[in-house]
């Protein structure tokens, strides 16, 4: 199933993975260590965040690896970009409208 | 003239800042953001405009408009006052909604802080989402369509002033 990016972020517990494995790549045993919930719940948050394409699997010996494809969270930081935008845009047009108003109040 | 203006957002914290400064005086910048008549002028952004169905600035009162596109489609939201402190403050709670005010499930709570230095008023606008996901809808819902289109549209407006003074 394809999620979306944003369901990543929605849960602190997605955050703090998120954040952990920023710094390295981790198993999935090692990221539960950080954790005081059940190892299913973290599969589970584990498998959403694949599921948005987060995550790239290496396997090392008999360890599956965690690693965040750093590029994918980027998609945020754009699309937030986008509301700055508009906000900004809109905020033009008021500059406008206050314009033509004082002008007639005059 | 330089208008300050910045955009901070906190993702863990679902929050948005924005503080823009405006070169009008606080009545009429307190008007353009609790007037029906002057919000339809500059809150959709272009080639979208906004057509208010029910304004009534008072807390409890709403704020039900559509956001209507060029080919005359309408997205209907709704704001609610919760708190209003006149030429100060007031916070409001957003949705979408239907034609007839019902509200959708994702929502904003905003606060907009007005402050007077003479002939420039500074907004502080702070908007907490309960979901990221709902900011995304914010922008799925057509305004997305409104900022690519919207430059172009927006330099001629600026033209159109300027040849018109």
């Amino acid at each position: 199933m394809r999620r979306d990016i944003f369901q990543a972020i929605a849960d602190p517990t997605r955050r703090a993975i998120l954040i952990l494995i920023a710094m390295q790549a981790m198993t999935p045993n090692a990221i539960a260590a950080h954790f005081d919930i059940t190892r299913q719940s973290i599969s589970r948050h584990l498998r959403i965040l694949s599921d948005c394409d987060l995550l790239a699997q290496k396997q090392e010996g008999r360890e599956i690896f965690y690693e965040l494809k750093i590029d994918k969270m980027k998609e945020i930081d754009i699309w937030l970009d986008q509301f700055r935008e508009i906000t900004e845009e809109r905020f033009q047009q008021l500059d406008q409208v206050l314009y033509t108003l004082k002008n007639k109040k005059k | 003239m330089n208008l300050l203006f910045d955009f901070t957002v906190d993702k863990a914290a679902k929050t948005i800042y924005i503080t823009r400064e405006f070169a009008a005086d606080l009545d009429l910048v307190w008007d353009a953001f609790t007037k029906a008549e002057i919000l339809d002028q500059w809150t959709a952004p272009k080639p979208w405009r906004v057509q208010t169905k029910e304004m009534d600035f008072r807390e409890g009162g709403r704020w039900l408009y559509a956001m209507v596109s060029p080919e005359n489609v309408k997205g209907w939201s709704m704001v609610v006052f919760l708190g209003i402190h006149p030429k100060t403050d007031f916070s409001t709670r957003n949705t979408f909604a239907d034609e007839n005010g019902n509200p959708g499930s994702a929502f904003s709570i905003v606060n907009n802080s007005f402050k007077s230095d003479g002939d420039k008023t500074t907004v502080y606008i702070e908007k907490k989402f309960d979901d990221l996901a709902t900011l995304e809808m914010i922008v799925a819902h057509g305004f997305k369509e409104g900022v690519s289109m919207g430059y172009a549209n927006l330099d001629e407006y600026f033209r159109t002033v300027a040849t018109a003074k």
